[in-house]
């Protein structure tokens, strides 16, 4: 018996993650001053970013359980930069609803950990662990605030359905087995390729993939699976919420991204189905987001609006399409995150949400919070030339492009109806008269300003400068090689 | 053929004592025994890997979760279970009789399967079952497997600081 050769530079990334978070359990025992272990996190995902970026190890890796290719990349890059914002988020905060800071530093990381190996995964097995990783961490991160009744539901709620998503994503898995005799992505794709008349139990193959679709359709909370999505980013601290709105949503798109590209076949009822999803999540997502008084439900609805957008890229079917989705991913990333960092900055210390009324009038209070969060506001609803409007751009082209001119117009429709609930923030906090009491609102730190500052840069940066990360994008997916 | 006949006889008689115990302590009792008989059968067919784990993880583990659970919440008799007085026809409800059709098909299935021969593979064939040694898995799961199973423990890993930091009571105001 042989041994194979292990290239472990493929997961150098995952290596400095996990060790890390041993680094912070350990330290966890000896450090006073906790705010170091959150340090430490940083450290590591700046660490964990530097392997990724610099360090190309040449596919397959693992005997093909994970794949280094640009996808993996660019969707690592975007969890990362997600998690190191996150863990500044939670610098100042951790205290208020926590009294481990450093089991919440390690949960964030091997989340972080987790989402990396979904996205970069090559095989169901190790698809299904990332997956189980990331869940995990997360029902006990919403959970973390354990003195608020909100977050012990969130995460009863979130592992009870997650669990019952898992075994959605089992089932098809196992029924796609049955069906092409193989876990490993490209092995399924040679397979049904190769012979896909003759295999004997080919009609499995399509419930297979429905059955991985709804597993899909719960991670990210796509109508209909989405009834866990506001009270859990509701009841989860506003950290949480931050990280996980963006990050899960980046890690299952880019495992769903490979998982279609593998059962391809480019049939046009499979991509109406895409295209029908999508149209349910963005138009329930909209009109339910129009009647919510708490802002973190508000951006919930707006969340799964979103995930029905970057489907829309999906269902188009064609390479524009797909492009578009990444974009609209790392766009989402940044945008998103400065929202509910604004709403972290403006939340009292007691407590984990803030009210349509508690913004009202900011701008006198607080000038400085009240531009960003305008600023994000206008990068979600679309406006050019930040971030959010390429993002809708590409998506609805690429639709057009597959002949679904349609879809593009039901997404344009959508995007004016959003437009009402994230004006009407920007309104309520410029011409609202000042019902905010100036002394509710803690003093922001400099961790917080720092998330903000870059969040926002980014949201207008990325917009005006992107031909060398859209190139990135382009070579991954030329490199998934559709249909 | 004489001790699987014993074994599976044990297994039987316990299966029927977990459903019908009125006593949930019994009952788990009784699941302990079949896993167990379970796990001698595994024996017999060569995978010893699978015997081990069965013993392990079922009998230790599961079974334990099982009787602290029935003797936290009290593990006293079930009155009436699923009403015993009542005649047949009247305690045949809806959710019983999908399960009665749901078993008896199952039962058809098996036993066309059996007498139809779909279901006989070479049983005497040890090459067949050697898949299930200790030596075979272990050749699979640390030179293909590798990842996956290094990826598990630190879903273990994940559990682990899950318990502890959710178990320790909430921050005093």
């Amino acid at each position: 018996m042989t041994l194979p050769t292990l290239n472990f530079l493929a997961i150098l990334p995952l290596l400095i993650l996990v060790a890390a978070t041993l680094l912070v359990l350990l330290a966890d025992l000896v450090v006073r001053n906790k705010r170091v272990l959150t340090f430490l996190g940083l450290l590591a995902v700046a660490a964990s970013l530097a392997a990724v970026l610099l360090v190309r190890p040449a596919a397959p890796t693992f005997q093909g359980m994970t794949l280094a290719d640009e996808l993996g990349l660019f969707a690592s890059v975007a969890i990362l930069v997600a998690t190191g914002l996150a863990l500044l988020l939670a610098l100042e905060r951790t205290s208020d609803f926590t009294r481990r800071p450093g089991a919440y530093v390690a949960l964030l990381l091997l989340a972080t950990a987790g989402m990396i190996v979904m996205a970069k995964a090559s095989d169901f097995i190790t698809i299904f662990l990332g997956l189980e990783i990331l869940s995990l961490s997360l029902y006990i991160l919403v959970g973390f605030a354990q003195r608020d009744a909100r977050s012990n539901e969130a995460a009863l709620k979130y592992f009870l359905l997650g669990a019952f998503a898992s075994g959605f994503f089992l089932y098809g898995m196992a029924l796609i087995y049955a069906a092409t005799g193989s876990t490993n992505l490209a092995e399924i794709s040679k397979g049904i390729a190769s012979h896909s008349a003759s295999l004997p139990f080919a009609p499995l193959l399509p419930i297979g993939v429905g059955l991985l679709l709804v597993g899909y359709g719960f991670k990210l909370a796509l109508v209909p699976f989405h009834m866990w999505t506001p009270d859990v980013y509701q009841g989860a601290p506003t950290s949480v919420t931050a990280f996980m709105s963006v990050a899960t949503k980046t890690a299952a798109f880019a495992s769903l991204i490979r998982v279609l590209a593998a059962v391809w076949s480019g049939d046009r009822p499979w991509l109406l189905a895409l295209a029908g999803l999508a149209v349910v999540t963005m138009t329930l997502g909209n009109l339910a987001a129009l009647r919510q008084t708490s802002l973190k439900r508000m951006l919930a609805y707006s969340s799964i609006a979103h995930a029905g957008y970057v489907l829309t890229g999906l269902a188009a079917g064609n390479d524009r399409g797909f492009e578009g989705a990444l974009y609209y991913l790392i766009a989402y990333t940044f945008m998103n995150l400065g929202a509910f960092a604004t709403i972290q900055a403006v939340q009292r210390r007691d407590q984990n949400d803030v009210t349509t009324e508690q913004i009202t009038g900011l701008s006198t209070q607080r000038p400085g919070l009240a531009l960003l969060m305008t600023v994000f506001m206008f990068a979600l609803t679309g406006m050019p030339p930040l971030v959010g409007f390429f993002g809708k751009l590409y998506v609805f082209s690429g639709a057009v492009q597959g002949g679904m001119t349609w879809l593009a117009i039901v997404g344009v429709i959508n995007s004016a109806i959003a437009a009402y609930y994230y004006l009407r923030v920007t309104v309520l906090m410029y011409m609202g008269g000042a019902t905010a009491a100036a002394g509710d609102i803690p003093r922001t730190g400099w961790a917080v300003w720092t998330t903000l500052v870059i969040t926002a840069v980014a949201t207008l940066a990325l917009g005006l400068w992107q031909q060398p990360w859209m190139e990135s994008i382009r070579e991954a997916v030329t490199l998934l090689a559709l249909r | 053929m004489f001790l699987f006949v014993v074994f599976a006889l044990i297994a039987l008689a316990a299966a029927v004592g977990v459903i019908t115990s009125r006593k949930p302590v019994y009952s788990a009792l009784f699941l302990l025994l079949n896993f167990a008989t379970l796990a001698a059968l595994y024996i017999m067919v060569e995978a010893q890997f699978l015997a081990a784990v069965q013993i392990i993880v079922y009998a230790g583990a599961v079974i334990v979760l099982f009787l602290f659970v029935v003797m936290l919440i009290g593990g006293g008799e079930l009155d009436d279970i699923g009403g015993r007085n009542k005649k047949f026809l009247a305690r045949l409800t809806w959710p019983r009789g999908i399960a009665l059709v749901l078993g008896l098909g199952l039962l058809v299935a098996v036993g066309y399967g059996l007498l139809s021969g779909q279901l006989m593979t070479a049983t005497n064939d040890a090459a067949a079952f050697g898949q299930g040694s200790v030596q075979a898995i272990a050749a699979v799961l640390y030179t293909d497997y590798a990842l996956p199973f290094e990826l598990a423990s630190i879903l273990l890993l994940v559990g682990m600081i899950g318990a502890v930091a959710l178990a320790q009571p909430p921050k005093k105001d």
